[in-house]
């Protein structure tokens, strides 16, 4: 199998844009910051909500609280899985009752994941509302999930991959949709 | 001697009468009486007739032995048959078949029967069991009533029905004192007792051999002195009062050593190895599988070096299989209560010609030996040799043949076997003995 | 990659240092789960397993069906007493009964040494050993090793004494592999009755002398003491044993330096320790029973899903 770059979908300053919309947008839906927390899916939800958190805090001038969601036993998937994903903690340092918890991933798809993260979320606590925001959303949904907040929205084909690069990971930041090509 | 119709040859044998037969282009080996000689055999009414060229005019029938190795019959001492009381284990019958598949024309049943043979009446009916079979079958009595360690059988009696040996086997004699009696009172037949050494005390729980194994596998440990301090014991007994021991399924090296000092000073002891503790040590364990549970139990790579060298250097009189049949059912439980044993009529020879004949720790001539004669003489039964005008009593065996052991494909009605999937090289083709041939074919 | 086959945890003899780290890895974030407002993650739903118990034990069962309950699986108990077990009915009966039954896991604790690996051997369900005669005892020891792990950060050259009785102990033989494999050193201490012979064959040090030991280790890992040892003629007294292996406040201080203490329970409190050690800030017992349910989810989680890989 080789893999073929098929477009490149947002680059560094794009990105830097991209994200300053983003935090823009969540806190004119929140009417400003009271009550909001944000959540990273795991792994690359991560970085982007600890960087939405700062860009939010920059305009609210005050600091918002970020959690970390690994979400791997809460997939609906796990007993149909050729590996077992490895299970990495969750950590959510503050109470997650009464919160305005916005979900942070990076790539929005078959929409399992964040259906997963949800019924991971309610399991620390009842908040008063879940909003989703995503980088990138592709399309392709298999449930009945949208994005309150995205970054882009692509046309894909079912078997390509979008592949998010982010500098606290990879080094980089870019997005860029790849094609999966079998050699003969 | 007519062939029984009603017995069921095994799967791919022919039997023949012996009223003239000829055994042609056999390498014959007796060790006992120097012969190494291939040449043709006309067996006429059971009796050896002629050793060399078929004659002229020859029109017996004939087996074409070329490639095969012709020996005196092979016979094991040491054998359970299980019957009478244990049927679904072992049949006198199935393992008279088991016997001559495994190419011996003789056994020796040990009593540890239900009821035990203590008495002739039984003693005689495990004979008739084994009528019409190519095999002698020399059933051992007890030493003790019922097996039960406390008074002797009627051993005078059994010596006139002609029982040779004595044993509680499966069972130490655990007194002291009654071994003496035992010792003293057979000394006036000049009969062996053939006595399992195992001081019971020291060994009460062991499921196999005591040191780094059964200590990883947290199994309880049956050592080495459980065996050793019951030899040293039998000996001195025997030494004390002149009686013969023999040493049933030696397995330790330090009991080698004892045997071996013993002979040096002219006690009357003999004793025999079973394959298993020649071929196998205890790490075979670790997978906890049950054909490995024997008693006494595997041993270590250093003790399997002290028995080869004690068979070797004639410390060890004999090969004797144990062949321990339990039925499938009772072998599938637990590894700690699973019943001891392990099956060996039909792969005796093919493992020791493999794994110690053709690795040289062993000459052909001594393994034929120490599994024909040696054994017959212990129990003071007639001699087979291959010589003019004797009954014939002969094993043929192919010693290049390679096979593959099948616990499913065993006589026994055991298959608690721990060759199984193991390639052997050497088997039996057939046996002559009591006027019978039976000839595996091809 | 590194690629860890986990299909059965029969013991920790074999067992590679990633699949240990990645159990404990894992346990780390079941650890978590515990914390939690509600305790229980639906990873195993539709999941089928059977506690079989062969021998009673409390502890490790509930341990085991706390696990299984907080993974969302569905949970059979099979206790031996009151069963057909007693009605001559063979293992094997029973296990093929399980098998017919549908189950996935099967967690057995048995009387008989090797029970696991013969029950693995004929069931396609996945096989935990939760105890097998003096034999093994893995998902003990994975838990000791997490709560060591999790004291001193650094298993390689850590120095544990195993005290006790080594040669009944299932507890000590998972140790022992586990800690080996992880890097630390293992010394055992015992009477001379209840230390099995060429235990020196596993790479480990024997004392007869619990103050050598003490001054030797970071850790004392203490065994129960079954009460039969000294019926059976193993012990003159439970008084000679209190006095020559008990482990007591003043033979610590004697030692010097912190240790920490360990106990796989249920303790004979003035027999192998005293309760001033047992309750002291030294002692993280009762952190090894919440380590226990973390361990067992950990294992019951790897084990559940198909090929595992460690990255």
């Amino acid at each position: 199998m080789t893999e073929k770059i098929k477009q490149y979908i947002i680059d560094a300053a794009g990105m830097e844009l991209t994200l300053a919309r983003l935090a823009a947008e969540i806190i004119e839906a929140n009417h400003g910051s009271k009550g909001m927390a944000l959540v990273g899916i795991r792994t690359r939800g991560v970085p982007l909500a600890v960087r939405l958190a700062e860009l939010i805090s920059g305009i609210a001038k005050k600091r918002i609280p970020v959690g970390i969601l690994d979400i791997t036993l809460y997939r609906d998937d796990y007993l149909m899985a050729r590996k077992t994903p490895k299970v990495r903690s969750t950590e959510i340092p503050f109470e997650i009752h009464g919160k305005n918890v916005v979900l942070i991933d990076d790539v929005l798809y078959t929409g399992r994941t964040a259906r997963a993260a949800l019924g991971a979320i309610l399991d620390y606590g009842r908040p008063d509302c879940i909003k989703l925001a995503v980088l990138i959303d592709r399309g392709h949904r298999e449930m009945p999930i949208q994005g309150d907040f995205v970054g882009r929205k692509i046309v894909t084909l079912p078997g390509d991959e979008v592949r998010v690069h982010l500098k606290e990971v990879d080094g980089l930041d870019e997005v860029v949709l790849v094609e999966t090509v079998k050699e003969d | 001697m007519q062939l029984n119709n009603n017995i069921i040859l095994p799967k791919g044998w022919r039997a023949f009468t012996t009223e003239k037969l000829a055994i042609r282009g056999a390498r014959m080996i007796d060790p006992s009486i120097g012969l190494d000689l291939q040449a043709d055999l006309i067996i006429q009414d059971g009796t050896i007739k002629h050793i060399g060229e078929i004659p002229d005019g020859w029109d017996g029938e004939n087996v074409d032995a070329k490639g095969l190795i012709a020996c005196p019959g092979l016979f094991d001492m040491h054998v359970h048959l299980r019957e009478p009381g244990y049927e679904h284990k072992e049949t006198i019958q199935t393992g008279c078949i088991a016997a001559a598949v495994g190419g011996f024309t003789g056994v020796a049943p040990m009593p540890n029967t239900n009821p035990a043979l203590d008495n002739p009446g039984l003693i005689n009916f495990v004979r008739e069991r084994a009528l019409g079979f190519p095999v002698d079958v020399h059933p051992i009595a007890a030493v003790t009533v019922g097996r039960r360690g406390q008074s002797l059988t009627e051993i005078g009696e059994l010596f006139d029905d002609g029982v040779t040996t004595f044993s509680d086997d499966g069972s130490p004699v655990a007194s002291a004192e009654l071994m003496r009696r035992a010792l003293e009172y057979t000394r006036m037949f000049d009969v062996v007792i053939s006595e399992h050494c195992e001081e019971p005390s020291l060994t009460a729980k062991g499921v196999m051999h005591e040191g780094a194994v059964s200590t990883r596998l947290g199994l309880p440990g049956w050592p080495s002195i459980g065996e050793e301090i019951a030899i040293e014991r039998n000996i001195r007994l025997a030494e004390f009062t002149g009686g013969r021991i023999h040493i049933a399924h030696i397995s330790t090296a330090g009991s080698v050593e004892i045997v071996r000092q013993a002979k040096a000073r002219g006690v009357n002891v003999t004793a025999e190895v079973t394959p298993h503790h020649l071929t196998l040590d205890c790490t075979i364990l670790e997978g906890f599988n049950s054909d490995y549970k024997v008693n006494p139990p595997l041993r270590t790579l250093d003790d399997i070096e002290a028995l080869i060298e004690g068979l070797t250097d004639g410390t060890i009189d004999a090969i004797a299989t144990d062949h321990a049949p339990h039925a499938p059912d009772e072998k599938e439980v637990e590894f700690i209560n699973t019943p001891f044993g392990m099956i060996g009529l039909e792969t005796a020879l093919g493992v020791i010609h493999t794994r110690l004949v053709l690795a040289g720790k062993l000459s052909l001539q001594r393994m034929i030996e120490v599994m024909t004669s040696a054994p017959r003489r212990i129990m003071h039964l007639p001699a087979a040799e291959i010589k003019v005008n004797s009954p014939v009593n002969i094993t043929l065996f192919n010693p290049d043949e390679k096979w593959m052991v099948d616990r499913e494909l065993m006589y026994s009605k055991g298959k608690n076997t721990p060759y199984h999937g193991w390639e052997l090289t050497g088997r039996p083709c057939g046996i002559i003995n009591r006027g019978v041939a039976w000839i595996r074919k091809g | 990659m590194n690629q860890v086959r986990f299909n059965h945890l029969l013991g920790l003899e074999g067992l590679s240092r990633a699949a240990i780290t990645e159990i404990l890895d894992s346990a780390e974030a079941f650890l978590e789960v515990l914390d939690r407002p509600i305790r229980q993650v639906p990873s195993l739903r539709g999941v089928s397993v059977a506690n079989l118990f062969f021998e009673p034990s409390t502890r490790t069962r509930i341990s085991f069906e706390l696990a299984e309950k907080r993974l969302s699986a569905e949970v059979t108990n099979f206790a031996a007493s009151g069963s057909s077990i007693s009605k001559g009915e063979t293992m094997l009966d029973t296990v093929q009964n399980i098998e017919a039954m549908k189950i996935d896991v099967v967690v057995i604790r048995h009387f008989a040494q090797g029970a696991p690996h013969f029950l693995a051997e004929r069931i396609s369900a996945a096989v935990i050993n939760a105890g097998d005669g003096s034999h093994e005892h893995p998902t003990q020891g994975l838990l000791d090793i997490m709560t060591m792990r999790r004291k001193v950060g650094n298993l390689e050259g850590l120095k544990v004494l195993i005290l006790g009785d080594i040669a009944h102990s299932r507890v000590a033989r998972s140790n022992i592999w586990g800690l080996l494999t992880m890097g630390a050193e293992v010394m055992l201490c015992g009477p001379g009755t209840l230390i099995p012979r060429e235990i020196e064959d596993m790479n480990v040090d024997v004392t007869n002398d619990l103050d050598e030991g003490l001054a030797w280790c970071d850790v004392v890992n203490v065994l129960r003491l079954q009460i039969e040892r000294q019926r059976e003629g193993l012990l003159p007294s439970l008084r000679e044993y209190q006095r020559s292996f008990g482990l007591s406040k003043s033979r610590l201080e004697k030692a010097g330096g912190e240790k920490i203490v360990m106990h796989p329970g249920p303790m004979n409190r003035g027999v192998e320790i005293d309760s001033d050690v047992a309750d002291s800030p030294a002692s993280v017992i009762l952190q090894q029973v919440t380590h226990g349910v973390a361990v067992r989810m950990a294992v019951l989680y790897l084990i559940s899903g198909g090929e595992r890989v460690i990255e």
